[in-house]
């Protein structure tokens, strides 16, 4: 990525925005690290934990911008990457364990003792080695994307189509994980990890930096996603979205954009989820509901698709009413209103926030400008001529 | 006078005297063996169980049989004996006398695994002479189970006055099984044990052979012989039996899938709340029932019959709502209807749970639809035979009514050519909204059905949803035979494919084939031919 995409890919929104989060990163964890509790600002560790689901879950939702928003792509099985990459960095965590378990065995996970299990099966073997897990964070979302991508894209399995074959997708895997003898802990899942690198992942000093990571991975996962996007094959992907046939008569091979986008994508929501597991402790088959990724897919309609910034701040808005709403009193209707939004969302407000907004923008600039042009034009004394060009 | 009267008094005393002292010692060995069950001592009970079950008093049979359920209190004090009844009222034993209450110090009288034995044969042999057909038939299967030798004689002499031709099949099933096993019986005897045996054919006569032990050489080759036979006799049966199985899941799938069929198929609008529908029109066969059973007891058996017009009209409605205030909005925008209707379901689960609460309610099965009859070796239960058929005449109506009936002719209009229709004068938005109330009407009537299958609570459309869009898409979009056939296939290729490779595997193979099938043919089975790029 050269000096001069970056310049290119950046409006001013986007500057705002990758400001924001950098101070976010940088000012919460010292915030709560810093000052001393009961300082009026000094930031609860379980409010960096929070934030920092929240963060990963827009990491989610940017993946998934960037394919429904620029590919038009509506994939209902993105909750399916994030949960591998979970269950990648959640295999690491498990092996670090080590003889702390409650069984204290030192190689095999409680759950596989639990179960009589008298060796590791072949595919946990290397994840108690950091580097091969983050390998596989990246790897085993991307792979399983680039399969079923260049199935369906090649057989051009498109629109809804799609988006019903990758919730079967995620479907079958939430079946699958669900089974003892699949090997990753069936409905319990992964969870009581001890420690990261060295570090215990209950402490405060490890939770600011797993936020600030979080927030440094969205950065980047944004600069990415700026940099397809607003390149030549941003606006090949752009016309996909907008005229598939026209662009395969063109003579662009759609399905090659398509599964790169797509694999690049998953890979991302495989990072999110990977940042997620040690931040909130637990990882089990209920994160490949089909739910979860519809839900994932309304974040990114709420804020506004093809933004990109939008994705992102759907995803904590509403994320954070979910927070505040479930909690209190109002608990029992928080379904009602998730509900709502996706109806009033999709009826009212089809370019979501940001795109409302920005719409708004241009308007109000277009209106500005033209205020002033006609004013600049009075006192010129020219009027007609000027309009008609 | 005085005295003559004083006289019989005193005699009126005494025998009353001696009839409360002396009556044990002129009671006869049933009371006898009654009194025994109070000793707490296994032999004595068997002893007791076997006196009882030969001495033809008509208390034997409840006695026994409340020995096997633990309902039969002793008083080691008294010595007396009682059973209680399934319906909380006690008699004594002995007597079978009401008992205002059994006395505290009284207890279960216990059992061992060899008591529970003859106490199954006693009962077996007390009861294959009972004036009800349906007793004799069990009362010769529980032999036929426990073979024990001691009940051949029972066996024999019910044998020779049973005229019921299934009780007597069963009983000479009983008593070749007992034969089977009687160390004394000839060499002719147990081949003919064999062949009987071998007449039944299923597992519990083949688990007989192989259990059987040592045995005359004749016997043992001929039992052989019975065994493979039932094998692939058995092996024929489980066959047809996954079949029916699946056709039975197929019927649900495609019930399910027909209302899918519509909206999606045949209007384009994906509908993620149409397992919702689903759900209304379960509860709405909840509710009937409820107001059936506080107001009308009578018309329980009808309610069925009641809820599925019921359900179609509110689903319907419900779905017609929908289409007006979400769905003509978002005509052409597939993917936003998705979210819409999405959303849409939510709404709905939480105002189902916030009326009747988050917990199962219970739907009743009229008595026409439970229970279930043997056919050869599988047994059918009456109501996944009669979801079969309402299946198939749900699917036939609809059938006709879209080929033979004038808005069925608007219906097909409209999705063929969109504006030509409109030019023809058919008021199309107004048949979009029927078509739509159709659809989900349709998934109201489901719910009737699935009600006597599946647990009727919130969540009961989002089992459905993901299987009925796999069925439409399998089948193939826009095409009504597609979604038959693509629910048949799926239902029976998941019910072979359980036994080979447990339910939830079988269920991701099929979804995993799905995927790929989709590949080789994107538009499903049955895909309508047309010229567009872009459908």
């Amino acid at each position: 990525m050269t000096p001069h995409m970056l310049t290119r890919s950046l409006d001013r929104g986007a500057t705002i925005f990758l400001l924001v989060v950098a101070a976010l990163g940088v000012l919460i964890p010292l915030f709560n690290l810093l000052l001393p509790a009961g300082s009026f600002l000094q930031v609860p560790t379980y409010l960096v934990a929070l934030w920092g689901k929240y963060v990963c879950y827009a990491i989610l939702a940017l993946s998934i911008d960037l394919i429904w928003g620029y590919c038009g792509i509506l994939s209902l099985g993105h909750g399916a990457f994030f949960a591998l990459g979970g269950y990648a960095m959640g295999m690491y965590l498990m092996r670090q364990i080590g003889t702390r378990g409650v069984y204290g065995n030192p190689i095999l996970p409680d759950f596989m003792v639990f179960l009589n299990w008298q060796k590791l099966p072949w595919y946990w073997y290397g994840f108690d080695m950091f580097w091969f897990a983050a390998l596989m964070v990246l790897f085993v979302p991307g792979l399983l994307a680039f399969c079923f991508g260049w199935l369906a894209f090649r057989s051009r399995v498109t629109g809804v189509y799609l988006s019903i074959i990758t919730q079967a997708m995620t479907y079958a895997l939430l079946l699958a994980f669900f089974r003892n003898d699949f090997g990753f802990g069936g409905n319990n899942g992964l969870t009581d990890f001890k420690d990261i690198l060295g570090f215990n992942v209950q402490a405060e000093g490890t939770r600011a930096a797993l936020f600030a990571l979080s927030c440094l991975a969205l950065i980047i996962g944004f600069l990415i996603c700026r940099a397809i996007v607003s390149s030549k094959l941003g606006k090949v992907l752009i016309a996909v979205r907008d005229a598939e046939s026209r662009t395969r008569f063109l003579g662009y091979r759609v399905e090659s954009y398509k599964l790169f986008v797509f694999t690049v994508s998953a890979c991302m929501a495989g990072v999110a989820g990977a940042l997620y597991v040690p931040q909130v402790g637990i990882i089990n088959p209920s994160e490949f509901a089909p739910g979860n990724s519809i839900e994932a897919v309304i974040w990114v309609a709420v804020g506004g698709r093809g933004t990109l910034v939008g994705a992102a701040l759907g995803a904590v808005v509403v994320n954070y009413a979910k927070t505040f709403f479930t909690s209190g009193m109002l608990a029992p209707y928080w379904l009602f209103m998730l509900g709502a939004l996706f109806i009033l969302v999709t009826l009212l407000l089809p370019k979501g926030i940001v795109g409302t907004f920005n719409a708004w923008w241009d308007q109000s600039k277009e209106k500005r400008t033209a205020a002033s042009a006609a004013s600049a034009a009075a006192e010129d004394g020219v009027t007609e001529p000027k309009m008609a060009e | 006078m005085p005295t003559k009267l004083s006289a019989r008094f005193c005699s009126f005393v005494l025998s009353l005297f001696l009839i409360a002292f002396a009556l044990p010692a002129f009671a006869g060995p049933f009371e006898d063996a009654v009194a025994k069950f109070a000793n707490d001592d296994f032999s004595d009970t068997e002893e007791a169980v076997g006196v009882i079950a030969s001495s033809g008093n008509k208390l034997a049979f409840p006695i026994i049989s409340a020995l096997q359920d633990g309902r039969l209190m002793a008083d080691p004090d008294s010595k007396k004996v009682y059973v209680t009844g399934t319906d909380g009222k006690s008699i004594d034993a002995a007597t079978g006398e009401a008992v205002a209450s059994v006395p505290d110090s009284a207890s279960a009288v216990r059992l061992n695994n060899r008591l529970r034995r003859s106490v199954d044969a006693a009962l077996g042999s007390l009861t294959l002479q009972s004036p009800d057909v349906g007793t004799r038939l069990q009362a010769a299967q529980s032999v036929f189970k426990s073979h024990e030798e001691t009940a051949l004689e029972a066996v024999d002499a019910a044998l020779a006055k049973e005229s019921n031709k299934s009780v007597k099949t069963a009983l000479g099933e009983a008593r070749a099984a007992i034969l089977l096993f009687k160390s004394d019986a000839t060499e002719v005897e147990k081949l003919e044990a064999v062949a009987t045996l071998k007449a039944r054919g299923d597992q519990e006569a083949m688990a007989l052979l192989t259990g059987m032990g040592d045995q005359p050489p004749s016997v043992t080759k001929a039992a052989a012989s019975a065994i493979s036979s039932i094998q692939s006799s058995l092996a024929v049966w489980s066959t047809v039996q996954n079949a029916w199985y699946g056709l039975s899941l197929g019927s649900v799938l495609l019930l399910a899938a027909i209302g899918l069929a519509i909206t999606f198929g045949v209007m384009g609008v994906i509908n993620m709340a149409h397992g919702e529908m689903v759900m209304i029109g379960a509860y709405t066969t909840f509710v009937v029932q409820e107001v059936i059973r506080t107001r009308y007891p009578g018309l329980f058996d009808y309610s069925l019959l009641i809820a599925v017009p019921l359900a179609f009209v509110v689903a319907g409605a419900i779905g017609v709502l929908i289409e007006r205030s979400i769905i003509r909005f978002l005509y052409g925008r597939p993917l936003e209807t998705l979210l819409a209707t999405w959303g849409l379901s939510l709404v709905l689960q939480q105002a189902v749970r916030t009326m009747f609460g988050p917990t199962n309610r219970e739907v009743g099965n009229p008595s026409w639809m439970s229970g279930a009859f043997e056919l050869g070796q599988i047994t059918i239960t009456y109501n996944r035979l009669w979801i079969l058929c309402f299946t198939l005449a749900v699917f036939a109506i609809l059938l006709a009514m879209l080929r033979y009936s004038a808005i069925g002719l608007e219906m097909r209009a409209v999705t063929q050519n969109r504006r030509m229709a409109a030019s023809m004068g058919i008021a199309t938005s107004r048949v979009d909204a029927l078509t739509f109330g159709l659809g989900s009407g349709i998934a109201g009537i489901a719910g009737v059905a699935l009600s006597q299958i599946d647990n009727v609570s919130p969540n009961l459309g989002q089992s459905y949803i993901i299987d009925s869009f796999m069925v439409v898409v399998f089948g193939g979009v826009g095409n009504l035979w597609g979604t038959l056939v693509g629910a048949f296939t799926l239902g029976i290729a998941n019910k072979f494919l359980e036994p080979v490779a447990g339910a939830v595997l079988g269920k991701i193979a099929i979804l995993v084939l799905i995927i790929l099938f989709i590949q080789k043919r994107p538009r499903g089975l049955f895909a309508l031919k047309g010229r567009a790029v872009e459908a």
